[in-house]
C-alpha cells in the first residue's frame, strides 16, 4: 500500500471506524513513515478542537413554539389552496357572465363582440397547447416512475 | 435514528398520517432538525426557519414518498436542499449589492455569516475553528457537521448522503485537510500583522 492509501484509511483511524486487522496495519505502517504520523498528529489535534465546539442550545420557549410555526405554514398551506381554487372559480364564473352580458348587450358593436370572442378563441387554444405539450412530455418521461 | 439527523438511521419511516401524529413527530426530532441546520447555515434564526420549513415540506409531500423506510435519508435531503439554496441565494444578493461592484470591495464569503454567539463555551480557537467550518464548501461542511456535531458514524452518513462508505471518508479528509490549510492561512495572515505593529491575540494553533 502507498502513503496516499495510508492516508485514506487515516480518517476511519481517526475516528475509530477501522476493525482490529486494518487498525493494526495501519499502526505499523505509521510506525516506518514519520510524514503520516506527523499528518496524524495534526488531524488529531484538529478533531480535538473541533469536537470541542458546541452549539448554545436555545431558550425553551423557542422549543414551546416550534410546533406552532410548523403549524401554521400548514394552516397556511391549506387557507392559500382554498383561496385559490375559489378565487379561480369566482373569476371564471364572472368572467362568463360579463362576456355572455356583452355579447347580448345590442349596443355593444360587432368589432367588440368579434375582439372578445378572438381573445377568448386565442386563450382557449393557448390553454390546450400547454395541457398537450405537457401531457406529452409527461408520457415520455423515462424517469416519471422511478421511486424516491 | 434518535433525531432526525442524529445517532443511527431507522430502517423503517415515521407514521406521519394525521397531524396529531406529525405534531409528535416533529416535537420528538426539532432539536436534531435545528441543530443540523445551524451547522449548515451558521446562525440561529435561519436555522429555525429553514427546520420548519423543512418538516412542512415534508409533510406536504410525503404521500410522494414511495419508500417510507427512506424517510429520514429523504427528510436530510430536504433540509440540506432547502439550506444549501438559501445559503446561495444570501451570496448572491451580497455580491450583486451595488456598493460592493462600485468599491471593487472583497466578495463575501459565507463564513462572514457564521455567528460566532451560535457556539457555546467561547474562545479564540474555537471562533477560529467555527468560522473556518464557514469558509468550506457546502460537501464538506456536511461532512464535518455531521461527523463531528451530529456524531453519526460512517455508515450512518452515507445513508443519509446516499453514498458509499468510501466517499464519506475521502470527502472528510478532504474536509479536514482544508479546514487544517484555512486555519494556517489565518495564521500567516494574523502573524504578517503582528510583524506589522498590531497586537496579536493569544490563541492556540495546530
Amino acid at each position: 500500500m502507498t502513503c496516499q492509501d495510508h492516508k485514506d484509511l487515516m480518517m476511519a483511524y481517526l475516528d475509530d471506524e477501522m476493525d482490529d486487522e486494518h487498525r493494526r496495519a495501519f499502526e505499523g505502517h505509521l510506525a516506518s513513515c514519520p510524514e503520516c504520523a506527523k499528518d496524524l498528529a495534526q488531524f488529531k489535534k484538529l478533531k480535538e478542537i473541533t469536537d470541542g465546539v458546541a452549539f448554545v442550545e436555545p431558550e425553551d420557549r423557542v422549543w414551546n413554539e416550534y410546533w406552532g410555526g410548523v403549524y401554521n405554514r400548514i394552516e397556511r398551506g391549506t387557507g392559500w389552496i382554498l383561496f385559490s381554487v375559489a378565487a379561480i372559480s369566482l373569476l371564471i364564473y364572472g368572467g362568463f357572465e360579463l362576456i355572455e352580458g356583452i355579447i347580448q348587450d345590442r349596443t355593444v358593436g360587432m368589432l367588440m363582440k368579434a375582439g372578445l370572442l378572438a381573445l377568448l378563441g386565442g386563450l382557449a387554444i393557448l390553454l390546450v397547447s400547454v395541457a398537450r405539450e405537457r401531457v406529452y412530455f409527461w408520457s415520455r418521461d423515462r424517469y416519471k416512475d422511478v421511486r424516491r | 435514528m434518535d433525531g432526525v439527523c442524529g445517532q443511527s438511521v431507522q430502517v423503517c419511516g415515521p407514521d406521519i398520517g394525521s397531524k396529531d401524529d406529525f405534531e409528535t413527530f416533529v416535537k420528538q426530532h426539532m432539536k436534531a432538525a435545528y441543530l443540523t441546520a445551524l451547522g449548515l447555515v451558521g446562525n440561529r434564526e435561519d436555522a429555525l426557519e429553514l427546520s420548519q420549513e423543512a418538516f412542512f415540506r415534508a409533510y406536504k409531500h410525503y404521500d410522494q414518498l414511495n419508500s417510507k423506510g427512506k424517510f429520514f435519508p429523504w427528510f436530510y435531503q430536504i433540509l440540506r436542499n432547502l439550506c444549501f439554496s438559501h445559503l446561495r441565494k444570501r451570496r448572491v444578493r451580497k455580491t450583486s449589492s451595488l456598493d460592493n461592484v462600485e468599491e471593487g470591495g472583497p466578495e463575501p464569503e459565507i463564513g462572514d455569516h457564521f455567528d460566532p454567539e451560535t457556539i457555546a463555551e467561547r474562545n479564540e480557537s474555537k471562533d477560529r475553528i467555527w468560522r473556518a467550518i464557514g469558509r468550506l464548501d457546502e460537501k464538506h461542511r456536511e461532512v464535518i457537521i455531521l461527523r463531528h456535531f451530529r456524531n453519526l458514524s460512517y455508515d450512518d452518513m452515507a445513508k443519509l448522503l446516499f453514498c458509499n462508505r468510501g466517499t464519506v471518508t475521502s470527502r472528510l479528509f478532504y474536509a479536514r485537510q482544508r479546514l487544517k490549510e484555512i486555519l494556517e492561512q489565518e495564521s500567516g495572515a494574523s502573524d504578517a500583522k503582528c510583524s506589522a505593529g498590531e497586537p496579536r491575540k493569544g490563541g492556540q494553533t495546530l
